[in-house]
């Protein structure tokens, strides 16, 4: 990358143009659309925890909540505290989206705190165990609607802000782990031994990874939240989690093109496995399996990791093999 | 006094079926230094194994719930548990042994997940009533013993702790007093060392896994006799608070592993009893983050020295 500024700026330019015409889609291509670039977000912002820095997470979706919770709560209380006009509201919405990310990105010091002690599966255990902690709070929240979903959102989130803030993401991500500072990461998840007798503060890298992760998880859950205009605990389970970890793994650790286009396949093929299943020429096993998603992503995981477990895009080999 | 004891019973019987699950964990880390993730779902098939070759196995000890008949099916379900894992450890697992660790833990997810929602495709997404193997019902406690008559003591927790007891006896006898056991314990020292000294590491390992899926899936049968109600997805919580128990007593500790199931089911107990059934799920991974963070050994293991 020669000119990334000019490069980020060109990116927004194209959104900002873009959506123009985004106005007469078909609001089904439109949803996906938006859910593509949100899983961007999230992929990528994993991808920094997992395939930069080695951190395997299964809590993503926690963050996520802590960010789609916190806006939501925010422009539902202080939604019209600046006026009613679109300029008033959709400031509100901007600081909602920034304190949603703050607000996972304390979640994330949370998580990050522990796992300086932990490795491998145990910090999987425990990533998953934060975001379980999480639900089970919302769900036993009042203010936040509890086990019914909070809903009442004005849908803010359009195209725009969604693949600005795609742009500004991937851009962040880049230049952080291209950066001198940003190899810390990578020192991190290839040796970590090595890594600290080089001088590197390891565990400063571990949180910091996860900070910023858990804040553009936080964001990206402020967007969902303002899109789809209703978020339910139980969106935000385990199994979002393993959505996010696939994209990633798929994409190939530490690959952000990679991740990108994986969480775009990933977004799509749902959809189109639903199409699939009315094809009524098809035998009706294939069909069925068609309809159930994560039997396909667990079989692609298992013969992903027995074939390539480097991912499909990925060039490294992350974290090498240590025989004791 | 009265309700903190029964609290107390409730709490063995949950956790009796918790330690029996914590024991593959505990046992595959020993040998392999890594979590089957898949193991809970392991226990949701011991369920369904019972789930469907019960009627045919109770048709033959003359049909209606016996203990005959649930003998036969806790056999044959444990062996067809056995069998699974050992099928998984050889097709997904060995492969990747030379592979670096967070490869075979995705792995072991991949499993996890295709198990469930293989299991949703074919078993059925809905929860299914397990057939009565045994005619559950309270004890009758002796009026003589005056408050204490008053507990609610029944058949299937007896028989759930009874057979717990007598399968982590018939397992200690396995690992403390056999030549596999000695190799078992052999290999979870230093596997290179082991397989230099003339043990087969392979055949250990499937052992590993014959025994640990075959506790599990007897574990899954014991829960269906106290609730007979069975769905693909019962593993997910249950195998993660046996994980919690089996961290909790030290992984890699057999007797760890035991202790762990029984005190988390009891905290469960006292929990629901006493303050909100809606903690129940939150305090298992508040406990889990405690332990690791405070005694990452567990309460039974031995602090391991990280080597260079």
């Amino acid at each position: 990358m020669r000119h990334p500024k000019s490069l980020l700026f060109i990116a927004l330019a194209l959104c900002a143009g873009a959506s123009f015409f985004t106005g007469g889609i078909n609001p089904y291509y439109y949803d996906i659309l938006i859910t593509i670039g949100i899983n961007i977000i999230l992929a990528v912002s994993l991808n920094l925890v997992t395939g930069y820095t080695g951190q395997f997470s299964l809590g993503h979706a926690g963050f996520m909540a802590v960010g789609a919770y916190s806006s939501a709560w925010i422009t539902l209380t202080f939604g019209f505290v600046l006026g009613t006009s679109l300029p008033a509201a959709g400031s509100v919405y901007l600081l909602a989206l920034f304190g949603g990310g703050l607000a996972a990105a304390a979640a994330g010091l949370l998580v990050g705190v522990p796992s300086l002690r932990l490795r491998g599966d145990y910090l999987a255990i425990v990533t998953l165990g934060f975001s379980e902690i999480i639900k089970g709070v919302i769900q036993n929240a009042e203010p936040l609607g509890a086990q019914r979903g909070l809903g009442g959102m004005v849908q803010h989130t359009n195209f725009f802000w969604t693949y600005a803030i795609v742009a500004l993401s991937i851009y962040g991500i880049l230049t952080l782990v291209h950066s001198t500072y940003g190899s810390g990461f990578l020192a991190v998840r290839d040796d970590e031994i090595a890594a600290e007798s080089m001088g590197i503060n390891t565990t400063k890298y571990k949180v910091l990874a996860f900070v910023i992760g858990a804040f553009m998880a936080g964001v990206a859950g402020g967007l969902y939240a303002h899109f789809k205009q209703f978020i339910h605990p139980e969106g935000f389970n385990f199994l979002k989690s393993v959505d996010i970890v696939v994209m990633v793994i798929l994409g190939g650790m530490g690959s952000t093109a990679g991740v990108c286009l994986a969480a775009v396949i990933l977004t799509i093929l749902p959809e189109f496995l639903r199409t699939v299943s009315d094809y009524t020429w098809l035998p009706g096993p294939v069909r069925d399996l068609a309809e159930n998603r994560m039997i396909l992503y667990s079989l692609l995981l298992i013969i992903l990791m027995l074939t390539r477990p480097q991912g499909l895009f990925g060039k490294l080999h992350f974290i090498r093999s240590k025989k004791s | 006094m009265i309700e903190f004891l029964q609290q107390l019973i409730n709490g063995l019987s949950q956790g009796s079926i918790y330690a029996l699950i914590a024991l593959g964990y505990t046992m595959v880390f020993g040998v392999l230094r890594f979590i089957n993730f898949a193991h809970g779902d392991i226990y949701m098939l011991g369920a369904f194994a019972g789930f469907y070759t019960a009627p045919k196995l109770l048709s033959l000890t003359g049909g209606g719930p016996s203990y005959a008949g649930a003998a036969l099916v806790l056999v044959a379900a444990m062996a067809l548990c056995a069998a699974a894992g050992v099928i998984i450890e050889r097709i997904c697992y060995r492969p990747l042994r030379a592979q670096p660790r967070l490869t075979v833990l995705i792995a072991a997810i991949g499993v996890s997940l295709f198990l469930e929602n293989g299991g949703q495709f074919i078993f059925g997404a809905d929860p299914q009533a397990f057939p009565e193997i045994i005619a559950d019902s309270a004890i009758e406690l002796p009026a003589s013993w005056g408050d204490f008559a008053s507990l609610t003591i029944t058949i299937g927790q007896v028989i759930v702790i009874g057979s717990t007891v007598i399968l982590l006896a018939a397992l200690r006898t396995i690992v403390l007093h056999t030549r596999t056991g000695m190799a078992m314990r052999a290999l979870s020292l230093n596997p290179l060392a082991a397989s230099l000294m003339g043990v087969n590491n392979d055949a250990v390992i499937s052992f590993t896994f014959a025994i640990g899926s075959a506790m599990a899936g007897a574990a899954g049968i014991l829960t269906s006799i106290q609730q007979p109600s069975i769905d693909p997805l019962m593993g997910i919580n249950a195998g993660l608070k046996a994980f919690v128990a089996a961290v909790l007593g030290g992984i890699g500790n057999i007797p760890g592993a035991a202790l762990g199931g029984v005190i988390i089911g009891v905290l469960e107990a006292l929990v629901v009893g006493y303050v909100n059934p809606t903690y129940r799920d939150p305090l298992v991974f508040a406990v889990l983050i405690l332990v690791l963070l405070f005694k990452p050994s567990g309460l039974l293991g031995k602090a391991e020295r990280e080597k260079v």
